[in-house]
């Protein structure tokens, strides 16, 4: 089974947010309430349990290439945030029942018939996807339509976004059209158009990379990811260390009471 | 559709939506297509990345759109002639026409009668300016040495929708001058018409930087020639103006000049709002128009006959030398065998218009109580149409109203929650209107065929049939119309005729009884009564009675018995043929005998559409030529030859009488044969250009007490208001303020303004203003954005503050109805309303409720300047 | 049974394949293996998207006589299987609480609505609109035909289809006589 990935291309995004609607149209989706925030025009805030992909609107400083033609006009971009299936995942390391697990797809999927609403994954992802349904007691997230790629169909997201700022298919060559995609849009001028796919922190890379001009921290996507469960280690020799003192410290005591 | 029918031939999209990603250049404007036409914006993109085209944004507001573009330019409301006149000044200051196109294609060469006066001369209107009767007369703007038959007194109440056949009755005696020295040729009339439009004028009237007019100039100018096309596309921010039509003729008129119709990645692309506007307009639910934009009759006296309306439209040359062929065939398939020659083909059956029939022409009738019932189906005039407060208390009016609906809208709940109700204007114990409320059908509960912004029939298979009683509107209309028939079994009178002749034996399909929607469909491609078989196109229709067709230019569409081309789906190529039928006769790039030369070779490898084959003595290509297929380039007609076969090898434009792209149109337009800058009808600055006219002379304000307009200037309203769509929501709201996913995308009304705006009047982003019109005062959240900007025009500041207009009081979500906001006004040819330019005051706060909404608004509009 | 139960536990599958972390296929539930795209076995028609005019193909699924999702259709040369936020939202379209199932009249002078049957109330229009028409339909103007009913007029049509327009203009103008047509499209 290949394994799939996906690229979202903000730099062709517009911002129309039909990712969201076929997300939710597919996976029988509520809605988040309908308030609005006054954030641009993004109103539904963030991905969560019953959001998997949302848009984020960046009203900003120009970014010269294309997009505004003064130095003082304003740019807008978008991008469309989305569960980034980690290497090493987070919420799947966190996963105490079971119910997370990856896909021959190397997706990262929660099985909601195991999900105890414990919500130690919440808390482990470095992203803040997962989030718990505080009615339904679950966890929830992006599943990569698990049940469309089982029978070789795209995405719900990828299959519906207007400009294929989404694209789905095979990590490897994602990777490479990313590549080439980076060089393109540096060469047009565009010399802060950078891939986002921390394959140097823990998480070791995404399985949904990102393109993205500018900080991508204004997209939700922080600049070292960790996944918590990397500190097990020195956490369990840190115990281990401090368990040791404590018993050499209990041995001393009592050796030294013992001889007195 | 006037502005692209009177210029080409033709009232729609002159291309494909695909074909943009042809184009070298492409300029949106009068559009927010990345936000309003999402899916057909992934061909814009894909222009940029295939081709390195340049994409071009000019509007009020910096929107999702001018984000994806290279170049953004911001432009006062209501200015667009002026920067699109600016273009066609630069275009010719700077030799940047082509001329090889330009000369055998359009009439710019032609020469233009004695008598004729442009606006240069008389300080803003054209010559045959009536200013009682506030209409102009044409006949000082027809060519010189043809005769015109002229304007009934009739038509001046009427529509502009359908193709004037006549005025250019004998275009070979009309003169041309191909040095283009002449000087009433066009060529001399258009650079004086346009002399002032320089880029400082622009630059004073519409607010956009000189240099950055250049730049856009160059990029766009540029993309033309042999080897190069732009294209423009343009949506309802050009339409839904006091001079709409005009805004659209200044772009036909500059992409004649740069030689961009009728060749691939070049044309203008009308983007359409609806599923199925243009098929509404085609077979068209208005007033004026037939199917296939044949005319309906106007009553005049003593010539309200066959004869004196076939030869009111009927034209020598062109296609429109079939007018009479057209008409029979309709009224062959509306009234069958009872259409006869010795009939008059039904004609009498026919109603005869007699005045201002449109949406605001009986509207205000029914606002004076002088209407009895309205069929309302499948729109929401309470929140869709201008002055809101007008338009419902109209519905009050009513003896009876039936909307027909998938969700309770506004318009069918006005009597019991609208603001009039609120505000005690109206008691619903005293509103004696009877209403009933259909469910309707969903797309996906029934068959049938819509035809998309580029002329585009694709028919919808039934997947399952409709919840409980709802039902689509052709099962309502078939079993209504049953009904009445039953009604005049036996009676006798002319006006009992109509009825008993209509043709109506739909077979009924299906548990619910569907009328069938092929044998609907089939009627209107059209058949030979004869044999009983279909008929391939309209080629073959004849004027002898013995074919039908209900529309003859969608006719081919249903060419066989088992034939539906609608419902192909096989795709041969980048244009999409094998995948449904655009008309006419599957041509996806119309007058593209343009895309060769005019001795047929291609303009370029590179620009290659349809070209002459020499061995096979036809004319063949990428697309179906929209050309008589046999017609020689080097085809001279001889002198008395009529219909297409009257007009040259060289003359693409086959629907005008002489052939020729109209750059000047002598014909077909209430307005002027050539654009002019007005300001809107509402402004807070007079005309740069003209003194004694600053607004388009004759457009129909319909003031009254319940219709006030702010004099050019108002004190009161000094901000430029323009209204506008989004992506997430459709229109009035019934499709999108129903449903929690797309709700929950956009849940408020808001308003849009500047940082600086915001500063001057202390609103804060996040909080509530008010909005005051002479109209009404709704209220919304602040969104201060530095993607409004103010503008420096004329010397001053001018701020512009943006307003989406899909709220209403119905649905998961609520808010006020923009559209209480906008007067009611005509423009001249088809009568729509200016929503994209007027102006307002904005003052922090919310709104008061009830009876105090009214007092707040009324004390507003009498304070003093 | 104890085998089968013992066959279930995770532990068990873990160590049987090999793979000791438990987040793989030895952690997935029979769901989870045996899930299949809600539209598995639905059958097709092809459709057309209601909302703008850029005419988006639409794939609609179905089963048993309901709707089971709708999507883009990939064949389209004009949308290529894209749909934006509203047409990705027709399923809900259809699907809503909010949709109206029974006829509903509101009598002059009322408070409220009444659900009257669909039979009665097309009795009921055809009715009034030929009262209507009888009152005030006009042969003749100058002793000539005018064949014309200004009392009753028609609004709507940019969302309809175009045999249901042609059907309201051929009855309403060609046997009625109404003048008063118009639609959101003027332009």
């Amino acid at each position: 089974m290949t394994t799939t990935a996906f690229l979202t291309d903000s730099t062709l995004c517009i911002g129309c947010k039909a990712c969201e609607v076929a997300c939710k149209e597919w996976n029988e989706l509520g809605d988040d309430g309908h308030t609005w925030t006054g954030l641009s025009y993004d109103n539904t805030g963030a991905v969560g349990h019953s959001t998997w992909r949302h848009v984020k609107f960046v009203e900003a400083a120009p970014l010269l290439g294309f997009g505004g033609n003064a130095p003082d006009l304003a740019s807008w971009t978008f991008s469309s945030d989305v569960c980034k299936h980690c290497e090493v995942a987070g919420c799947l390391e966190a996963c105490p029942t079971g119910a997370i697990v990856r896909t021959e797809f190397g997706g990262v999927f929660v099985q909601p018939d195991v999900c105890n609403g414990c919500a130690y994954c919440v808390v482990s992802c470095p992203f803040g996807v997962v989030q718990k349904n505080s009615h339904d007691g679950r966890a929830f997230k992006c599943t990569f339509c698990y049940d469309r790629q089982k029978e070789g169909l795209q995405p719900a997201c990828a299959k519906a976004c207007p400009t294929e700022s989404i694209k789905f298919g095979d990590i490897e060559e994602l990777k490479l059209a990313a590549q080439v995609r980076v060089e393109e849009l540096q060469s047009r001028g565009m010399q802060d158009a950078q891939l986002y796919d921390p394959i140097e922190t823990s998480v070791k890379g995404l399985h949904a990379m990102f393109i993205t001009r500018g900080d991508p921290k204004q997209y939700n996507l922080p600049p070292n990811p960790e996944v918590p469960t990397v500190y097990l280690e020195s956490a369990w020799k840190s115990s281990a260390l401090a368990a040791g003192v404590l018993v050499l410290g209990g041995l001393f005591a009592f050796l030294g009471s013992a001889r007195r | 559709m006037p502005g692209l029918g009177t210029s080409f031939g033709r009232g729609g999209a002159t291309t494909a939506q695909s074909d943009l990603a042809n184009a070298d250049a492409i300029l949106i404007m009068g559009s927010s297509m990345a936000e309003n036409h999402p899916v057909g914006f992934q061909w814009v993109m894909e222009a940029r990345e295939k081709n390195g085209a340049t994409i071009i944004h000019v509007d009020p507001r910096f929107t999702r759109t001018s984000a994806m573009a290279d170049i953004w330019l911001p432009l006062r409301a209501g200015t667009d002639i002026l920067f699109l006149g600016g273009l066609i000044n630069y275009v010719l200051t700077n030799d940047k026409m082509f001329r090889e196109y330009v000369l055998p294609y359009t009439n710019l060469s032609t020469v233009i009668c004695e008598g004729f006066r442009d606006t240069e001369d008389l300080d803003g209107v054209f010559s045959g300016w009536d200013d009682i009767k506030k209409r102009y007369d044409h006949s000082t703007w027809q060519y010189q040495n043809v005769e015109t038959l002229g304007y009934d007194e009739g038509h001046y109440g009427g529509g502009g929708h359908g193709k004037e056949g006549t005025g250019t009755s004998h275009p070979n005696g009309c003169e041309r001058d191909e040095t283009l020295q002449h000087p009433r040729c066009v060529y001399q009339i258009l650079k004086k018409h346009f002399a002032r439009y320089t880029p400082e004028m622009v630059e004073q009237g519409s607010g956009i930087p000189k240099e950055q007019f250049l730049k856009v100039a160059e990029a766009f100018t540029s993309a033309s020639g042999p080897d190069k096309t732009a294209a423009i596309c343009y949506s309802v921010g050009w339409t839904q103006h006091s001079k709409g039509v005009q805004i659209i003729r200044s772009a036909a008129i500059l992409q004649l000049l740069l030689g961009n119709i009728g060749r691939p990645g070049g044309g203008i692309l009308a983007l359409r709002g609806h599923a199925s506007i243009q098929g509404s307009t085609d077979i068209p639910t208005l007033y004026d128009i037939l199917p296939g934009y044949l005319h309906m009759p106007f009553f005049k006296s003593g010539h309200n006959n066959f004869n004196d309306y076939i030869l009111r439209h009927k034209s020598r040359k062109g296609l429109w030398f079939n007018y009479d062929t057209y008409f029979i065939n309709l009224m062959k398939a509306w009234y069958g065998e009872n259409a006869r020659a010795d009939n008059d083909w039904c004609f009498d059956l026919i109603p005869k218009l007699t005045g201002d029939h449109s949406h605001f022409g009986y509207w205000l009738d029914m606002r004076e109580g002088k209407m009895d019932g309205l069929f309302v189906l499948g729109q929401n005039p309470a929140v869709g149409a201008s002055n809101g407060r007008l338009e419902r208390t109209a519905l009050s009016k009513l003896k009876w109203l039936v909307v027909r609906d998938m969700v309770e809208t506004e318009t069918a709940s006005f009597w019991y929650n609208s603001p009039e109700i609120e505000r005690g204007e109206l008691k619903t114990e005293d509103i004696a209107t009877e209403v009933f409320l259909f469910p309707a059908a969903g797309t996906a509960e029934k068959a049938g065929t819509f035809t998309n912004t580029q002329r585009l029939l694709q028919f919808r298979e039934l997947a399952i049939h409709p919840p409980g009683d709802a039902r689509s509107d052709s099962w309502f209309m078939y079993h209504l119309g049953r009904r009445l028939k039953k009604k005049v079994e036996g009676k006798v009178g002319k006006r009992y005729e109509p009825l008993q002749k209509l043709q109506w034996n739909y077979k009924t399909e299906g548990p619910l009884k569907e009328p069938s929607i092929s044998q609907v469909l089939k009627e209107i491609s059209g058949w030979d009564l004869t044999s009983g078989k279909q008929v391939s196109g309209y080629k073959e229709l004849k004027g002898d009675g013995t074919t039908a067709s209900g529309c003859w230019i969608y006719s081919g569409v249903f060419p066989a018995e088992n034939l539906n081309k609608a419902l192909i789906r096989s795709p041969k190529n980048y244009l999409g043929h094998g995948w449904g039928f655009s008309w006419p006769n599957d041509v996806r790039i119309i007058y593209n005998r343009c895309s060769a030369r005019p001795d047929g070779r291609p303009w370029s490898e590179r620009k290659k559409l349809v070209w002459w084959d020499e061995e096979k003595q036809e004319w063949t290509g990428i697309d179906t030529p929209d050309f008589d297929k046999k017609k020689r380039p080097d085809y001279q007609p001889p002198e008395d030859a009529t219909g297409t076969n009257g007009l040259a090898g060289d003359k693409p434009f086959i629907l005008n009488a002489d052939g020729v792209g109209w750059v000047f149109a002598p014909t077909g337009l209430m307005d002027g044969p050539l654009p002019t800058h007005y300001e809107p009808l509402e402004s807070p600055l007079h005309n740069p250009l003209y003194r004694s006219h600053d607004t388009n002379p004759p457009e129909d304000k319909k003031i009254r007490p319940d219709n006030e307009y702010a004099p050019i200037g108002d004190g009161r309203f000094p901000y430029v208001l323009s209204t506008y769509r989004l992506t997430e929501h459709h229109t009035a709201g019934g499709m999108s303020r129903t449903l929690p996913h797309l709700a929950e995308l956009q849940p408020e009304l808001f308003c849009e303004l500047s940082p600086e705006l915001a500063a001057d009047l202390e609103l804060v982003h996040g909080e509530w203003a008010c909005i005051y019109t002479p109209r009404s005062v709704i209220e919304a959240r602040v969104m201060v954005t530095p993607r409004m900007r103010p503008l420096w025009v004329q010397g001053r500041t001018v701020h512009q503050v943006g307003l989406p207009y899909h709220w209403g009081y119905n649905g998961l979500v609520k808010g006020d109805v923009t559209n209480d906001l906008l007067p009611i006004s005509e423009e001249p040819n088809v009568r729509i309303m200016e929503t994209k330019a007027l102006v307002c005051d904005i003052v922090p706060g919310r709104r008061a409720t009830g009876p105090e909404a009214l007092k707040q608004w009324k004390a507003h509009k009498e304070e003093a300047a | 049974m104890i085998k089968d139960l013992l066959s279930r536990w995770p532990v068990i599958k873990q160590i049987e394949s090999g793979s000791w972390r438990g987040t793989g296929e030895e952690a997935m539930t029979d769901r989870t293996k045996s899930l299949k795209p809600k539209h598995h076995g639905a059958e097709v028609a092809k459709s057309v998207c209601p909302y703008c005019g850029v005419g988006c193909g639409q794939l609609v699924f179905h089963k048993n006589g309901k709707l089971v999702s709708i999507e883009g259709d990939p064949d389209s040369p004009i949308s290529r299987g894209h749909l934006c936020p509203k047409g990705a939202d027709s399923f809900e379209l259809h699907t809503h609480s909010g949709r109206l199932k029974t006829v509903k009249y509101r009598r002059p002078f009322s408070r409220h609505w009444e659900d009257i049957p669909l039979e009665q109330a097309m009795d009921m229009v055809a009715d009034r609109l030929w009262d209507s028409r009888e009152r005030s339909f006009t042969e003749q103007q100058d002793g000539q035909w005018l064949m014309q009913n200004k009392t009753v007029a028609h609004l709507g049509g940019a969302t309809l289809d175009n045999e249901e327009n042609y059907l309201i203009k051929k009855l309403f103008t060609g046997g009625l006589g109404m003048v008063c047509i118009s639609n959101q499209a003027r332009i």
